[in-house]
């Protein structure tokens, strides 16, 4: 009862009050991500429906092996953080260390990919107000007639302001999961002491959850043709 | 009584069927679907969306409490996108 007493707030009744209360707390706050992210879902849906064709044109030049490989290494790195949950609840010390740090490897990974995947847009002058051509864009022919450029850039501007905003929650992602090998490291993450790994993973598992729509809206409208498959 | 222990064989279940998902709508995006690839990717989403949250955030055995705040989320933004999308998709109906 000792490690019981020491961990339990004093304004909780038990452990199971202050667990249930842990995880509310962050489905409330993840409520107001889904609003976050859902403003911005709802800007690109008003702006899809009224320019389809140019915004299909863009999604077409933008890189669809790396987001696909991306989606693969997140939903990766969601594995090994549910592993890491099961190892903290079951007492496996190492086989928690080792799931962690796996998570911010495959983090890191989706990173470093989606850094070189912004410089390869910034070469394939993708990028507005910064290397952004607009006679590349008025030779190219939707299915009603030519795209309009100013329209092409709107869409690259919504695929900087989605995958900036999802890349800044990887960012605290990653040093909400260093904060966790900290913690693991001095024996802080206990069979009783579990929920810092459950409610940091329900975080890093929205953030993928996030990504799983950005995936089909940005990189996968219109048909793809197997040319579009590069690095 | 805390939340059991889900094992890890049901995560890598789950984890097989989102890498297949993924396979099936990238593969689908080289399929001549003309306006269809939205529609088709977002619903594999929701799918893929529901498998992470079930079983990965492990809503399948949580509290009330925690299912009220994911449903309250969900219906803000659907009262967010329908009142958003009623302006601008009945715009062109109006005549100046």
């Amino acid at each position: 009862m000792s490690t019981n007493h020491s961990i339990l707030a004093h304004h909780f009744a038990d452990l199971d009050q202050q667990r249930e209360t842990e995880t509310f707390g962050m489905w409330l706050f993840l409520s107001t991500e889904i609003l976050i992210f859902g403003a911005v879902f709802t800007c690109y849906t008003v702006y899809r429906l009224r320019y389809p064709h140019d915004f299909e044109a863009a999604s077409a030049k933008l890189n669809v092996l790396i987001g696909s490989i991306n989606t693969i290494v997140l939903l990766s790195s969601s594995l090994t953080m549910a592993l890491s949950v099961h190892a903290t609840r079951v007492g496996r010390q190492q086989m928690l260390l080792t799931c962690l740090l796996l998570t911010i490897l495959l983090g890191g990974t989706f990173l470093g990919l989606k850094v070189l995947e912004y410089y390869k847009d910034y070469k394939d002058n993708l990028v507005p107000v910064l290397a952004f051509k607009p006679e590349e864009w008025t030779q190219v022919q939707g299915e009603q007639g030519p795209v309009q450029p100013q329209r092409v850039e709107l869409m690259l501007v919504f695929y900087y302001v989605m995958t900036g905003l999802h890349a800044v929650h990887m960012i605290v992602g990653m040093g909400l999961l260093i904060w966790l090998v900290v913690e693991a490291r001095k024996g802080l993450l206990t069979t009783v002491r579990y929920m810092p790994v459950e409610v940091v993973g329900l975080y890093w598992h929205f953030v993928d959850i996030v990504w799983i729509f950005l995936l089909p809206l940005l990189y996968l409208t219109g048909t793809h043709h197997a040319a579009d498959l590069h690095f | 009584m805390s939340e059991p222990i889900t094992p890890t064989r049901t995560y890598y279940s789950v984890f097989a069927a989102l890498i297949a998902l993924t396979l099936v709508t990238v593969a689908v995006s080289f399929v001549e679907l003309g306006a269809w690839h939205t529609t088709v990717g977002v619903l594999i989403g929701v799918v893929k969306a529901s498998l992470v949250g079930l079983f990965f955030m492990h809503l399948l055995h949580s509290s009330k409490a925690s299912w009220l705040a994911v449903l309250a989320g969900l219906f803000w933004l659907s009262i967010l996108m329908a009142l958003t999308l009623s302006d601008y998709l009945t715009r062109p109906l109006l005549q100046y």
